[in-house]
């Protein structure tokens, strides 16, 4: 799993650069994430403007690093896709998380 | 015998009983599958074939014309069934699924196989959400058969032999 981190401001943002979140590689998201998240900064931004694809099985391993890591660092979403923000939405996922339309200091428009 | 989805071809529908055997199992579709068949495909119950499989399924849909939000919803609703079928038909073991796609005027017609554990009573799950109450509860998983039956229609099993049969539709429109 492919994922990059940056500080904006008192934020941590980690960055999905795979493109897909699905049963096969839930498990070692959920282990990359909570690893970036070693870093410092509060809350920690799940910037997903790269993730075209979630299946219920994403979904359960994002809910499950929120799990993680509250309840001192929230975590909180930016830059959903059509795909991804319809599951969210579809599972009212979309009330428990804040959703950022963009990661912070993030000038350029994702495509 | 069950009933067929109406206008969809289905499966086995007048093929008579199916004799399946432990050694040699009857295949339950070699008969009576009508319509134009879009895509095929007979893999190796993983999670990581599911994957594979999709991206293929997804590339050929597009190829076909499909328009995009069917093919996210055949790609989501799949998803789905097939990492059920993974994770509870065959619970970790090793086994096959079979999945055909055909087109009619108004969907794609999904038919999903496998030689797993029948569904818990018989039938497929319903469809309720499970309960959310942030920050306290909030569920990592139960989210899948509510994801399927809000996209898919005409969802439809059976078991036939030693057989999981499962038909579904994808709207285009």
């Amino acid at each position: 799993m492919d994922i990059a981190t940056s500080r904006a401001g008192d934020s941590l943002v980690v960055r999905v650069n795979d493109t897909r979140i699905d049963a096969s590689v839930a498990i070692a998201f959920k282990e990359a994430v909570r690893r970036a998240a070693d870093a410092a900064g509060n809350p920690v931004i799940l910037d997903l403007g790269r993730v075209r694809f979630i299946d219920s099985s994403g979904l359960g391993a994002v809910v499950a690093v929120m799990k993680l890591l509250a309840p001192d660092r929230k975590l909180e979403l930016a830059a959903l896709t059509p795909p991804v923000d319809k599951v969210f939405r579809l599972t009212r996922m979309d009330s428990v998380f804040t959703i950022h339309p963009q990661p912070p200091g993030d000038l350029q428009a994702t495509a | 015998m069950a009933g067929r989805v109406a206008g969809s071809g289905g499966w086995g529908g007048s093929g008579g009983p199916v004799r399946p055997t432990r050694r040699q199992p009857v295949h339950p579709f070699d008969t009576a599958f009508s319509g134009a068949t879009l895509f095929h495909r007979r893999f190796v119950a993983r999670d990581e074939t599911t994957r594979h499989v999709l991206q293929d399924l997804i590339a050929c849909l597009g190829q076909a014309d499909v328009p995009p939000k069917a093919i996210a919803n055949a790609e989501l609703i799949l998803a789905e069934i097939l990492n059920n079928v993974v994770e509870h038909a065959y619970a970790g073991r090793a086994g096959l699924i079979e999945l055909w796609l055909s087109a009619k005027t108004d969907g794609l017609v999904c038919n999903i196989a496998d030689q797993g554990q029948p569904f818990p009573g018989g039938a497929m799950p319903k469809a309720d959400l499970p309960p959310v109450s942030p920050p306290d509860n909030v569920p990592e998983g139960g989210f899948g058969w509510h994801i399927i039956r809000s996209l898919a229609v005409g969802l439809h099993y059976r078991r036939r032999g030693d057989w999981n049969l499962l038909t579904l539709e994808v709207p285009l429109g």
